[in-house]
């Protein structure tokens, strides 16, 4: 029996954009007619809940428990918002891309019921600017949805309106971050707001707002269509449901594949990814992005869902692992991560725009040969300082301190090795 | 002071680009919340923001212009400074840099006289570098203009700016 993969049975290989009749004559737009008008709000937040649906952006955080906090019926009168964080920004993440540029329909069907299910009457794409395809694939969809009375007024004669507008960023990674999401939707500086009050409560211009990313928006009419147990039961594991998972470095196929949550790391880097390239051996790997810890070849059994990779020391996180490998230094990686994070802090707290440059600082002097024995001890404070939650405004600083502390322990020898040969051995005969 | 700066210097924005922002500020509350909409709008039609660009817009968005500044320069798509025809976003994140970026950046050099901020002779090229592109499996990528380049190698980038490389 083949696998059952909602999320990609669009996407063609040649990943040609599935326009609106071909998404309707593959079954699209079924689950917004099952759902909008037929269940009301409350149940289709049951059956999210009940699927055990968790967000697909790299916090894992359940969709339904997210969405049970805003405000519903005479608590909450006047506007509400619903906005898909398509920011994709994560280094070695490139898992929405394809769900935009292939089917923008379902990213649009999903949101109608996101909507729905939390009564907002504006949903918005926060898309980042150089998605420039996405961007206008998604207004074309968007304007045939209208059309077809899939937005706007009384959609399907339900009674429920929604207007749905996507918004072209400026280009800033802590735009990701929901709070400063939507202070950027509001026009300003995208620096991330305290919490509380969360957003489901006081969200964009102070209204209930929830903000999903845009793989787990893709899931929710197949859930309400297809019911809680369905997608209960695509999980290989306790997760739920179907991941995107990706690749990327130095294997023989690079690529994103929907899978089942669950799968096998070994299956997704040996068989979907085709294994290391030539003459190339697997030293490592961020299992969810440049935020994650490091894991080694020893993990490489383990599933990839949220509970195995956090009980193994690092995050599931995008599920678009980064491989390290036998002939690229790991300093230098960890050194390029850290560079981006210190030039995408947003700078309002002090642990994240001073202590990023510095820790970049020093691994650059280490990778360049310049290091000295007391940065190690400086590079362990800095993790335990900055990568502790709560000593800064928002996640940005602390994720950043992931790659770097996990390849202090599994790494360890490249690092006292640059220092004492005052050299990066990886630079003579190395691959760069 | 800021009354007369905005009197002398609303016209400098064109009709067209007050028709385009005025558009946006019908879907928002408050004329500044479309600050960062404008500065991409009149980007869009002159290719940065100057300072009178910036003191105008903020004009015509009844903020100040430091603050509209304190969001122009956040961003990083928001260029303060002149830029070529076409601006080149080279990938320099993690994927891109395993697969070889800081060569396609001394190869962009070689061929086009550029380093990273600079804009060729001929004005045809700025460029930049720019956070990871969400294209890591086709590693190393950049951008010209809005077109996205995957598997750049030696060859492909000979092949694209062959034009510019011979002289405008």
């Amino acid at each position: 029996m083949s696998l059952d993969l909602p999320l990609t049975r669009n996407v063609r290989p040649d990943r040609f954009p599935t326009d609106l009749a071909a998404y309707e004559a593959n079954g699209g737009y079924r689950g917004l007619r099952a759902a909008v008008g037929k269940l009301s709000p409350a149940e289709c937040l049951q059956v999210i809940k009940d699927s055990s649906l968790r967000g697909r952006g790299g916090a894992g955080f359940p969709t339904g428990m997210k969405w049970s906090f805003v405000p519903m019926g005479d608590a909450s009168p006047g506007h509400k918002y619903l906005i898909c964080n398509a920011d994709e920004m994560e280094p070695g993440t490139f898992k929405d891309r394809l769900l935009l540029e292939c089917d923008p329909h379902q990213l649009i069907e999903g949101m109608i019921c996101a909507a729905y299910t939390i009564q907002a009457d504006v949903a918005y794409i926060f898309i980042r600017a150089e998605y420039h395809k996405a961007a206008r694939l998604l207004r074309e969809a968007i304007a045939a949805c209208y059309d077809r009375g899939y937005l706007g007024r009384n959609i399907l004669g339900s009674g429920y309106s929604l207007d749905l507008q996507v918004h072209s960023s400026a280009g800033r990674y802590i735009c990701g971050e929901e709070t400063a999401l939507i202070s950027s939707l509001e026009g300003k500086r995208a620096n991330p707001r305290a919490k509380p009050p969360f957003p489901q409560v006081s969200g964009l211009w102070g209204r209930p707002t929830i903000v999903n990313n845009v793989e787990t928006l893709c899931n929710i009419h197949h859930i309400l269509e297809r019911g809680a147990d369905w997608f209960k039961g695509l999980g290989l594991t306790e997760d739920a449901g179907t991941k995107l998972y990706g690749v990327s470095g130095r294997v023989k196929k690079p690529g994103c594949w929907e899978l089942p949550m669950g799968t096998p790391i070994r299956q997704i880097i040996e068989e979907c990814a085709g294994g290391m390239e030539d003459g190339y051996q697997l030293r490592g790997f961020l299992p969810g992005g440049g935020s994650t810890d490091f894991l080694t070849p020893e993990h490489l059994d383990l599933a990839m869902d949220y509970g195995t990779i956090g009980k193994a020391g690092s995050r599931l996180g995008t599920g678009t692992m980064i491989i390290l490998d036998d002939r690229t230094c790991p300093v230098g990686f960890v050194k390029n991560l850290m560079q981006f994070f210190a030039q995408e802090s947003c700078g309002f707290c002090t642990p994240c725009r001073d202590g990023l440059p510095w820790s970049a600082q020093v691994l650059g002097d280490i990778e360049s040969g310049r290091g000295r024995a007391e940065d190690m001890d400086t590079l362990a404070r800095q993790v335990e300082f900055i990568g502790a939650i709560g000593n800064t405004h928002c996640a940005l600083a602390p994720g950043a301190m992931e790659p770097l502390q996990s390849a202090m322990k599994y790494f360890r020898e490249d690092f006292e090795r640059h220092i004492s040969d005052g050299a990066c051995p990886f630079r003579e005969g190395g691959s760069r | 002071m800021s009354d007369r700066t905005a009197t002398t210097l609303i016209p400098v924005l064109s009709a067209g680009e007050i028709a385009e922002i005025d558009a946006q500020i019908a879907h928002v509350p408050h004329r500044s919340a479309v600050a960062i909409d404008a500065l991409k709008i009149v980007q869009a039609h002159r290719g940065w923001i100057s300072d009178e660009s910036l003191r105008a817009i903020a004009s015509h968005l009844q903020m100040s212009a430091d603050e509209l500044d304190g969001i122009a320069t956040f961003y990083n798509l928001i260029f303060r400074r002149p830029v070529g025809e076409q601006v080149i976003l080279l990938c320099n994140s993690i994927s891109c840099w395993i697969k070889g970026c800081d060569q396609l950046q001394r190869q962009i050099g070689e061929q086009l006289g550029v380093g990273l901020g600079e804009t060729t002779p001929d004005n045809r090229y700025t460029l930049l570098p720019v956070t990871c592109l969400g294209a890591c499996d086709r590693a190393p990528v950049l951008m010209v203009g809005e077109e996205l380049h995957e598997d750049v190698d030696a060859a492909a980038l000979h092949k694209l700016f062959a034009r510019s490389g011979g002289g405008a």
